[in-house]
């Protein structure tokens, strides 16, 4: 395949180019939406953990002590810790996401403020389900 | 000016130029629904049951709802993120042969890990 055909190398003449991230001043909007497709990559590393879980379980006791004993170390602690913040955004941030899709909240300060409620509903259900994995 | 160049056959058959991709769009948001009314009936039970015990682990995925609602939650998760990852390779690998082949890895891992873990969870439930 030629070069021309990735783009790079182009002629575009002057036409109007759509404008670039890194020229845009970070916005709440933007920024949120950015971190939804994040999360979503996140989450798909931890799906693969949790598959990882569920078979070792089915596999038996010493299959199950590896995939434990990744989990229960520190590092494995840290990375449940990322996982229920990722998860939460993406599920909260999910539901916004849905409610643009029905038509719902696409003015400019509903969609700000949907955000923020959006932020602290997500830090709210992570905390709490960091607390229910910690003292059960 | 404007002038439409699509034939009237192309307007009945309204598919655009792509062909396809509504499905995707569709399938996106119904497992994105799913999603949102299985993840809190998931997560409670597995976050109570990590770091705990293999055979309190096996007891708890004992109970059929809560094997039925993980199975169901692993096919809805592996088949959403199936789905966002593909799109997330085509925005941005652009080498054809890397992306050829990391979208292939993508569905296929997914499709497998989905079903692998149903299973899993199924022969948790249904063992003595």
């Amino acid at each position: 395949m030629s070069k021309s055909e990735h783009g790079a190398a182009v002629d575009r003449g002057n036409r109007p180019l759509s404008p670039h991230l890194q020229v845009y001043r970070p916005q709440i909007t933007s920024v949120l939406s950015i971190f939804h497709r994040m999360t979503g990559v996140g989450n798909s590393i931890g799906a693969v953990l949790v598959a990882w879980w569920f078979i070792a379980a089915a596999t038996g006791r010493e299959a199950f002590a590896i995939i434990d004993g990744i989990l229960t170390s520190w590092i494995g602690h840290l990375i449940l810790i990322g996982f229920a913040f990722s998860l939460c955004y993406h599920l909260c941030n999910g539901i916004r996401h849905l409610l643009w899709d029905a038509g719902y909240g696409f003015e400019l300060d509903e969609a700000e403020m949907s955000g923020y409620i959006m932020l602290a509903a997500a830090g709210i259900f992570a905390v709490s389900l960091i607390l229910i994995g910690a003292f059960s | 000016m404007s002038t439409d160049m699509r034939t009237s056959r192309a307007k009945v058959r309204g598919l655009g130029s792509a062909k396809s991709g509504t499905e995707h769009f569709i399938s996106q948001r119904v497992s994105a629904i799913g999603l949102v009314l299985l993840t809190p009936f998931f997560i409670i039970p597995f976050a109570v049951s990590l770091g705990q015990p293999w055979g309190d682990v096996i007891s708890t995925y004992k109970s059929p709802m809560n094997a039925i609602i993980a199975a169901l939650f692993l096919l809805a998760v592996f088949h959403h993120l199936k789905l966002g990852l593909q799109v997330v390779i085509e925005d941005y690998v652009h080498a054809p042969a890397l992306r050829t082949f990391s979208l292939l890895a993508v569905k296929l891992l997914a499709t497998g890990l989905g079903f692998a873990s149903a299973f899993a969870v199924a022969m948790i439930a249904f063992s003595v």
